[in-house]
């Protein structure tokens, strides 16, 4: 069985993190965004799994499945949200959204 | 009940706190309730407290009621405590109940007027601060009660604030009188530098023990508690602000120029007469402002046209002989003639302001006339007030307090013939104008319709005080007329006596004299201004008349003296570098917030990747650490 360090998992749940973040910030379309945002809750489940894994328990395994229910309900509502958006506005475009500024 | 003396100027004050809170709130009726209620309630409260005062004397002669410790510090202690003596009797008494009578007219003046309530608030304060003022027992609770005076007359002269010339006159009137606040509170300075307490009775203690008589401290005390006793009460020099305060609704002009603000003065110099008569360089001084100050303003008001401001000015003269009284060392008789002038200049303006409400606020007497029959009632109170300010002998009470003061101010020690000379004139002149006033108004054919006739809460304290202009003088006599002196007596021990001179006993010479002085003013007046005289009119039109019309010109002198350079001063000086520094924080402040409000550009994207930085930077911090 292969072996990877634990320094390798984590560097790559962090490059997953950054993939995420990076994402979100330079996507205009908002279905990307949350796309995005998703990535980014991943990345940091995974890092859950890795712990988990490290110290052989399972508690990072349930935190897992806690976290996958949560992002579930959140896309939910994200989505719901943007289907309002395109109903308001006719787009999909966050930058377009900028009424809120002073 | 002496220890309910605390209420009296506390229920006003309460009544003043819920209308100001909850004035919005209230229907009129019930602000008119509070409003009056309470100030009556004070009035019932002070006559029933000195019934007892002057039934059961307490041994000390005064009684003092703590309420609260205010200020204690090391070397200081302020007690907010209230000192119920005659002196405070008699002012209590005519303030509460003078007061009352003008609170409750005010019901029927105010009725249609949008700031009922507020009217009422502010009335209420006038009243509780000055209740304050005449009780305090140290001489920092009377300046606390001094400047809330001055505030409320701020607040009335400019009650109708639309118009800015009443905000004009409120203003002045706030100012001048300020000039003299700053004198009286260096002047208390002095005095606690001096003895290092600001009791009252201590402070008199200590002052006739430690000072001798016409020492420079003494002099210099009392000349800076003068001038803030002659802004308050609008004598020479600072009198200039009276006669624009008129500006106010006209119980307002009652209550300050007749039953309180003005009077204040004469209160503070009676108060601390123990000061005063250690500089006889003052009381001088006083004396002769006092004679000025009534021939001045009686000059004054025999050119105005406006029919408040005759009265303003017949105010400012009148308060010159209690002036006068006060500096010949007649401090009853300068009390007495306080309390007689509270009831008919109450009166006299309380039916001015009936004419001129009724006659939609047409304030010019050549533009009334013949008012006599239309209303009656106005005419005959509002020639009782005349006849009380005039003095007409024996029927008013008016008579009794001048000619106390022109006896005193021919028998005294420390008076001179010049002084009764000026008193006599000056009584001539009152009837002059006085009847002037009354013969142009409400004689002659009629100019203008009055509206309505004038309901019974306007006319009620009308023949109250009507009959007490006349009744009042009853209870203070001459010797050769009737052996009554309850007033002075009142005053026994508290108040020193006036020390005769030996020019002789001609009281009754000097009666019937300033008789045919009142009676020549009311016939002069009947010839010039009833008849018309060719004289009359030519002198309407003169320049001196002008110049008596402007009060003198001491308007102009002190815009010419005082303002304008001021004004110029602060236009050349509009940028100093000490206003450069203020302006460039200021500048920098807004710099500042143009840069980071442009942070906020409503970009989701942007506040991620701002919000990301900070983590970064943060997190940086942590490991770093």
């Amino acid at each position: 069985m292969v072996t990877v360090s634990m320094e390798m998992q984590i560097l790559f749940a962090g490059l997953l993190f950054l993939t995420g973040l990076v994402g979100f910030l330079v996507r205009r379309n908002i279905i990307f965004m949350l796309m995005s945002i998703e990535i980014m809750l991943n990345s940091a489940a995974l890092v859950f799994v890795i712990a988990g894994s490290h110290w052989m328990q399972t508690d990072g395994q349930v935190m897992f499945i806690f976290i996958l229910t949560v992002s579930a309900a959140e896309v939910s509502v994200g989505l719901a949200l943007i289907l309002q958006m395109y109903h308001h506005f006719k787009t999909l475009d966050a930058d377009a959204l900028k009424k809120l500024r002073d | 009940m002496t220890t309910l003396i605390w209420l009296i100027p506390v229920l006003p004050l309460l009544s003043f706190l819920i209308i100001a809170l909850f004035g919005r709130l209230l229907p009129k009726k019930a602000v008119a309730m509070l409003g009056v209620g309470s100030v009556t309630l004070s009035a019932v409260l002070t006559i029933v407290a000195g019934i007892g005062f002057l039934s059961s004397p307490p041994p000390e002669g005064v009684i003092l009621s703590k309420i609260y410790t205010w200020i204690d510090t090391a070397g200081f202690t302020a007690q907010i405590a209230f000192l119920f003596d005659p002196l405070a009797l008699v002012f209590c008494f005519v303030i509460t109940f003078v007061g009352a009578l003008i609170h409750f007219y005010s019901i029927e003046f105010m009725s249609d007027d949008d700031g009922f309530s507020r009217f009422f608030a502010y009335m209420n304060l006038f009243v509780g601060t000055m209740l304050i003022l005449v009780l305090a027992d140290n001489l920092l609770l009377l300046y606390m009660g001094w400047e809330g005076v001055g505030l409320c007359s701020y607040l009335l002269i400019g009650f109708w604030y639309k118009e800015p010339d009443n905000g004009y006159a409120a203003r002045k009137a706030f100012i001048v009188t300020r000039i003299g606040d700053t004198a009286m509170i260096l002047g208390l300075f002095l005095l606690f530098v001096s003895f290092g307490t600001l009791d009252i009775s201590d402070l008199m203690q200590d002052a006739s023990e430690k000072w001798v008589t016409g020492s420079p401290l003494a002099v210099i005390s009392t000349l800076l508690l003068l001038g803030g006793a002659l802004g308050k009460s609008a004598q020479l020099p600072l009198q200039t602000w009276l006669p624009d305060a008129m500006a106010g609704p006209s119980p307002v002009s009652a209550l300050i120029h007749a039953a309180t603000m003005v009077t204040a003065g004469v209160y503070l110099i009676t108060r601390t007469h123990v000061l005063f008569m250690l500089a006889p360089v003052v009381m001088t001084a006083i004396a002769i402002i006092g004679a000025v100050t009534l021939l001045v303003a009686g000059f004054s008001a025999l050119a105005q046209t406006d029919l408040k401001r005759v009265l303003a000015y017949s105010t400012i003269s009148q308060i010159g002989y209690m002036f006068l009284a006060m500096g010949i060392g007649a401090w009853s008789a300068g009390v007495f003639h306080f309390m007689i002038h509270a009831f008919f200049k109450a009166l006299l303006f309380l039916s001015a302001g009936a004419v001129i409400h009724l006659l939609n606020h047409e304030h010019d007497i050549f533009r009334m006339g013949g008012l006599r029959k239309k209303l009656p009632v106005i005419y005959i109170t509002f020639l009782i007030g005349g006849a009380s300010l005039s003095a007409l002998p024996l029927i008013t009470a008016g008579f009794y307090s001048k000619d106390q003061i022109l006896w005193f101010g021919w028998s005294s020690v420390i008076s001179s013939h010049w002084l009764w000379l000026a008193g006599i004139t000056g009584a001539l002149l009152t009837s002059l104008y006085t009847f002037r006033m009354i013969f142009i108004t409400f004689f002659g054919e009629t100019k203008t319709e009055p509206a309505h006739k004038s309901g019974l809460i306007m006319t009620i304290p009308l023949i109250v005080l009507a009959v007490l202009s006349l009744v009042g003088g009853f209870i203070e006599m001459p010797e050769n007329i009737g052996p009554m002196h309850l007033f002075s007596g009142l005053f026994d021990g508290f108040l020193p006596d006036v020390i005769l001179n030996e020019r002789g006993n001609h009281e009754l010479i000097l009666q019937i004299l300033s008789g045919v002085v009142t009676f020549g003013g009311i016939w002069l007046a009947y010839r010039l201004f009833y008849k018309k005289s060719a004289f009359a009119i030519r002198y309407k039109e003169s320049r001196i008349n002008k110049f008596f019309y402007s009060g003198w010109g001491f308007d102009r002198l002190y815009a010419l003296l005082f303002v304008r350079p001021t004004a110029w001063l602060s236009e050349i000086d509009k940028k100093d570098f000490i206003d450069l520094i203020y302006k460039n924080i200021a500048g920098v402040t807004v710099y500042f917030n143009l840069i980071v409000s442009r942070t906020q550009n409503g970009k989701l994207r942007w506040y991620v990747l701002v919000l990301t930085i900070g983590i970064v930077v943060i997190l940086t911090f942590m490991i770093s650490l």
